[in-house]
Parts: structure tokens; C-alpha cells; sequence
């Protein structure tokens, strides 16, 4: 913006787009309830969190102590917070590549579909509106190890399914209901990026001689790979910290901790195991990870997309 | 190099039929153009050949294959389209390359291919740049490249240059020419621009709300127009229709000139003269009230009336000329430049 001439008519233009309020007090009077509703649920309650990160209390809850960095130290020499780390980790990267691999299918085949498309479609979304708890309590109906039909089936093949004692078929079985749930969300990202491919490029690779299965990872693919990218962060942040409704259903955290996710650590050490200081400074590295996962989501998708 | 031959093509969409019964036999290394306004059926026509639209009835050949049921891949055809739909997440190399690869040519054959189409194009030093990165003309030649690097037995062409400025237009429509005549390969190239079509085409197929009205020769199309459309589609400014009666060897017009004729015919009829066939001749039986004088360098476009007559007239004259509103101007017509069109099925009324 070198030209002087230019950069007054910008501010020109910039000036004519902008609505004029006399008063000044009624932008503020309209964004007020959102602040407030930042305020009280979300600034207050974190500062709380990291308030609370520096104190431990006494285990009959009389006295507290200041010990700065104390509950942090602890949680990184703890074993157990470790494992559920770790844990927390493969249950996320199971349920994005779930989720996203079985969206990516079924937008595949929702693009080609011509006939009662928005039938399909709409059933594919319906599960986004499903509470995570009423979720979890579905599946936990379906697998549950003495009434439930899918064990009753696996029986058949001798398949022994008891998520309430076995830790591994406990995990698949929050995996799927996390997953599952997922679907509709990476669905609707998937479909609507390949719709917005130019159908001149199908054809063209069409004509060049590719198959549809060519056609999909040469073309498609690679062209909603923004939307890939995004619905990654998406999932990660959803598999970290909005599963707790799912695992509370399904699991309880157990058998033996094999399902304590972070999220359900956070709570399970807090209200259930009442040490209030080592729980919210699992709540404080929690968030400090959601800071970080918005952050790369800013810096890298907001920017224009490129191939 | 191939034929190409439509039998009796027929195209629904649902129950409304969009293409009747068009035939054309296409010689090989003939350049063909197919014209006509939008939604005339013609983009639909070409991508029933290209296989990217089902033929409901009728038969497609390219060479003597049938291939009404063979997938785009199968027909070795190669398309450009209108907005070349160039792979955006490759280079042109790659996007050049493509096809062949898919094909399976050798690495060697794929680089000796790439490098002559894009020597032949001239987009030798953009090899490595993204489509995103390049101007409008320059990405309509990469999408030739990449029809022409297949070596295929038909181009396809889908409005190729409607997204280009006037100049570019002009000049791309000469190298394609030029390069279809250079390759010898069939061709099909569709088009609502008639300037387009009568300089490029080979033969044009003329299609009208899914009828085909005329397919000859430009110079066919321009001299004997097979019906008042055609007449009025091709030639620019279009040709003036002027509502007559035919009698005893004279066209009667509606103000009562009469035109001698060597026609039989009798009955109503409308005749049809080029602007550029009107001669000013101070005896000469149309008479035209001017209106409006358009001075375009070279000639000069009177606009005007049919004396007494709401009929609108349009006469293109050599040099500058410059009538007042309202003066009367007559004109002449040699008999060789009448057309005489049936006046209720607007079809060429031959002498």
C-alpha cells in the first residue's frame, strides 16, 4: 500500500461499509450477554481451576496450603496419570481415524448418489444430535456382556464379550460409541468439500482414465485435504475433551482404570477421590492443551486454503 | 485418427427430450463445430461422446467401434473444457503427465511427451508451476497439452475460449486451428460464438433446441441457410427477415415494393437479405426509413424501417455515412443474394 491516494480511498470505503451508532453504549448493550456468559462460565471458573492447581487440602477438607508447583510435579511422577496420558492418546487417535475413515466412505458414496440423497443424508446426521451420555447408554445396551444383542451374537462364534471385566473390549467398545458419534459431524465437512470439487475435474480425470477408486485418492482426496486436516483437530479435541458423557455411560473409567481418560480422571480424582488440587491441575493441563490445539487450528486454517 | 458417426441419438433427461434424432457422419481429421444458442442441447451432445452423459436411444461410433457402453477412459478420446479443469494440486507437468501414467507409459515416454506438447504450446518454463499460478490464456494451453500429450483419436473441445478476453480468443482460436490441422486428429468443437464457428469449423452442425437445423460447410451455412434460424445465427450483423408475398415470379413486400424473382413459388413467404448484400441504388425497391447510423471504421450499419412499415432494417455500406433520422434510402438486391424462406415452416424455399 505504497500509494497515499489508495489508502485514503480504502478508509474511504472502510468508513461507508461501517454502520454508524450514535450512541455508543448500544454495541456494548449487545454484546453484553456474551461477555457475561464468558465471564461467569468460562474466565471465572479457569481462573478457579489454576487457582485451586497451587493448593492442596487436607483430607477432611478443614485447611488448605499454598504449594505452587507441588500438584504438577506429583501428576508427572504419577504412574497411573502417565498410562492414562498415554491412553488418552491411542482413544483419540482411534476415534479421529474411526470416525473420519468410516465420514470419508459414506460422503464418498453420498456423492455419487443421485436418487434419495436427502434421505440418506439425513438419516447419516441424525446421530450428531444424540447426547454423548444417551450415546454411551445405546451401545452400553447393545454390548451389555448378559442382555445385550451384539454379545449374544458374538457368542455364536465363541466370542467371549465382557467390557466389565475385560479392559481391551472395554476400550474398543468406548472407541466405537465415540466414534460413532462422530460420524454425522465428519460426514457433513466430508460431503460438502466434495461437492465443492468442480465436477469438471471428476470428468477430466474420468476421461484421463481414471477409475473412481483412482479417481478418489488421485483427485479427491488430495483436494479436501483442508478439510482433512481440519476435522483432525476437530476430532482430536473432541475425542479429548467431550467424551466424558460417553465414558461415564459405557465405562465408568474401568474395569481397572482401562477407559480413565483424562478428561474422566479429571472428575473421577475430583468428586470422587476429592483431592480438589491435583484434579484441577489435570484441568490446567487440559486446557492448556486446548489453547494449543486452537491455536495450531487458527494459525493453519484460517489461512486461505491452498493445495 | 477416427470417424466419428451419430445414428439416430437420442437424449432425456426424465421425460423431457433434449436431443431428437440427430445423425452426422464425421470424416477423419475433420474439424467439426457444433453451434447453436445456450441450451440447444450442444454441450450435451459432445458429452454423449466424450461418455460423460448415458445415450438414451441411437448409436455413437468413433472409428467402427460402437461405444455407447464404454466408460470415458475406454473411448482414447481427449477433452478441453471450459474451465479447463486443470488438476489444482499438481503442476502442470504432473497434470500433463497424468493420463499417461494412469496409461502406464515408461517415465522416458511420459517426460519425451510432456516436453514436446509443451515445446509445441509453448509452456515450456511453467512446467513446474501450479495451475493457480497462471493467467487464463496460459492455463487454457496446459489443458491443451494435456489433451494433445494422449495422442488420442478425438479432441474434444466444450466452449474452450469463453473464458478468455476478445484478443486472446482470437489468437487462440488460429493455434488451434493451426495445431488441429498440424495433428490431423478429429475433432468436435462446440461453441455459441458463430464467428467462432465458421472460421474454425471444417463443417458446423447447427443445432436448435435439440434439432439439428443444418450441418455443411461454413460457406454453405452462409449462402443457402437451410431455414430462417441458421440465417439468422449465422452472419453478423443477422439477416434481415422481411415479411412478402410471392406472385408471379415477384416478391411482393408489406408496403407493396415488388422484387422481381425467378421463383415459382407462390403464398406467403419471408424474405431474407444480408446486411451486407444491401447495394444503395436510387431505384432500387426497399425502401428504409433510417433511424440510426453506426460508423464502425470500415462500413457503416444504417439501422431503420421498411417505409410505412414497422419491419426493422439493417444495411452494412462501405466508407462513412452519416443519413439524418427519418431520410429515405433505397436499396437493391442481386437475385443470387435473396433467400426465400417458407413463411410457417420458416424452411429455405428452393427456386
Amino acid at each position: 500500500m505504497g500509494c497515499a491516494g489508495f489508502g485514503v480511498a480504502e478508509k474511504e470505503i472502510a468508513m461507508l461499509k461501517r454502520v454508524h451508532f450514535n450512541k455508543t453504549w448500544l454495541p456494548f448493550m449487545l454484546v453484553a450477554p456474551q461477555i457475561a456468559i464468558t465471564l461467569i462460565f468460562f474466565i471465572w471458573p479457569a481462573t478457579q481451576a489454576v487457582y485451586q492447581s497451587f493448593l492442596i487440602e487436607d483430607a477432611f477438607g478443614l485447611s488448605t496450603e499454598f504449594v505452587w508447583f507441588e500438584n504438577f510435579q506429583y501428576l508427572f511422577t504419577d504412574e497411573i496419570y502417565l498410562n492414562s496420558f498415554g491412553r488418552t492418546i491411542f482413544f483419540s487417535a482411534a476415534v479421529a481415524f474411526i470416525s473420519m475413515s468410516s465420514a470419508l466412505v459414506l460422503a464418498g458414496f453420498a456423492d455419487r448418489v443421485i436418487r434419495g440423497a436427502t434421505t440418506y443424508r439425513t438419516l447419516l446426521i441424525w446421530p450428531y444430535a444424540i447426547a454423548p451420555v444417551l450415546a454411551g447408554a445405546l451401545w452400553v445396551f447393545m454390548f451389555n456382556p448378559t442382555l445385550g444383542i451384539l454379545p449374544y451374537f458374538l457368542d455364536f462364534f465363541g466370542y467371549d464379550w465382557n467390557h466389565y471385566l475385560n479392559g481391551g473390549q472395554a476400550m474398543l467398545l468406548v472407541i466405537l460409541a465415540a466414534a460413532w458419534k462422530q460420524i454425522a459431524y465428519n460426514f457433513l465437512f466430508y460431503l460438502a468439500a466434495m461437492q465443492s470439487i468442480p465436477r469438471s475435474i471428476i470428468e477430466a480425470g474420468a476421461i484421463d482414465g481414471a477409475r473412481p477408486i483412482r479417481r478418489f485418492w488421485t483427485l479427491v482426496f488430495p483436494l479436501i485435504s483442508p478439510t482433512t486436516f481440519f476435522l483432525l483437530v476437530i476430532n482430536a479435541v473432541y475425542a479429548f475433551f467431550e467424551t466424558f458423557g460417553i465414558v461415564h455411560a459405557v465405562t465408568q473409567g474401568g474395569p481397572a482404570n482401562a477407559t480413565t481418560i483424562l478428561v474422566y480422571k479429571v472428575y473421577n480424582d475430583g468428586f470422587v477421590g476429592l483431592d480438589l488440587g491435583g484434579s484441577a491441575a489435570q484441568s490446567v493441563i487440559l486446557m492448556i492443551m486446548v489453547i494449543f490445539m486452537t491455536i495450531i487450528q487458527f494459525r493453519f486454517l484460517e489461512r486461505k486454503v491452498q493445495y | 485418427m477416427a470417424t466419428i458417426s451419430l445414428k439416430d441419438l437420442v437424449k432425456n433427461y426424465g421425460k423431457v427430450e433434449v436431443l431428437h434424432h440427430v445423425e452426422g457422419e464425421f470424416q477423419d481429421g475433420e474439424f467439426i463445430v457444433i453451434v447453436g444458442p445456450s441450451g440447444c442441447g450442444k454441450s450435451t451432445l459432445l458429452r454423449m461422446v466424450a461418455g460423460l452423459e448415458t445415450v438414451t436411444s441411437g448409436e455413437i461410433y468413433i472409428g467402427d467401434k460402437m461405444v455407447n457402453q464404454l466408460e470415458p477412459a475406454d473411448r482414447d478420446i481427449a477433452m478441453v473444457f471450459q474451465n479447463y479443469a486443470l488438476y489444482p494440486h499438481m503442476s502442470v507437468r504432473e497434470n500433463m503427465a497424468y493420463g499417461l501414467k494412469l496409461r502406464k507409459f515408461s517415465k522416458d515416454d511420459i517426460e519425451r511427451r510432456v516436453n514436446e506438447a509443451a515445446t509445441i504450446l509453448e509452456i515450456q518454463d511453467y512446467l513446474d508451476r501450479k495451475p493457480r499460478q497462471l493467467s487464463g490464456g496460459q492455463r487454457q494451453r496446459v489443458a491443451m497439452g494435456r489433451a494433445i500429450v494422449r495422442d488420442p483419436q478425438v479432441f474434444l473441445f466444450d466452449e474452450p475460449l469463453s473464458n478468455l478476453d476478445a484478443k486472446l480468443r482470437v489468437q487462440m482460436r488460429l493455434e488451434i486451428k493451426k495445431l488441429q490441422r498440424k495433428l490431423g486428429v478429429t475433432s468436435i468443437y462446440v461453441t455459441h460464438d458463430q464467428v467462432e464457428a465458421m472460421t474454425l469449423g471444417d463443417r458446423l452442425m447447427v443445432l436448435n433446441a435439440g434439432y439439428v437445423e443444418q450441418f455443411g460447410t461454413p460457406i454453405d451455412l452462409y449462402e443457402k441457410p437451410a431455414s430462417v434460424f441458421v440465417a439468422g445465427f449465422i452472419g453478423s450483423p443477422s439477416m434481415n427477415f422481411l415479411p412478402a408475398k410471392l406472385t408471379n415470379s415477384h416478391i411482393e413486400l408489406e408496403n407493396g415494393h415488388k422484387i422481381p424473382t425467378s421463383s415459382a413459388q407462390q403464398g406467403d413467404a419471408i424474405f431474407g437479405v444480408r446486411p451486407e448484400h444491401m447495394v444503395v441504388d436510387d431505384n432500387g425497391p426497399i425502401e428504409v426509413k433510417t433511424e440510426l447510423c453506426e460508423q464502425l471504421g470500415a462500413n457503416t450499419l444504417v439501422h431503420g424501417r421498411l417505409n410505412k412499415c414497422e419491419t426493422s432494417v439493417v444495411a452494412s455500406i462501405q466508407g462513412h455515412w452519416d443519413y439524418e433520422p427519418g431520410s429515405i434510402l433505397r436499396f437493391n438486391v442481386t437475385p443470387e443474394n435473396h433467400h426465400l424462406f417458407d413463411s410457417k415452416t420458416e424452411k429455405r424455399l428452393e427456386s
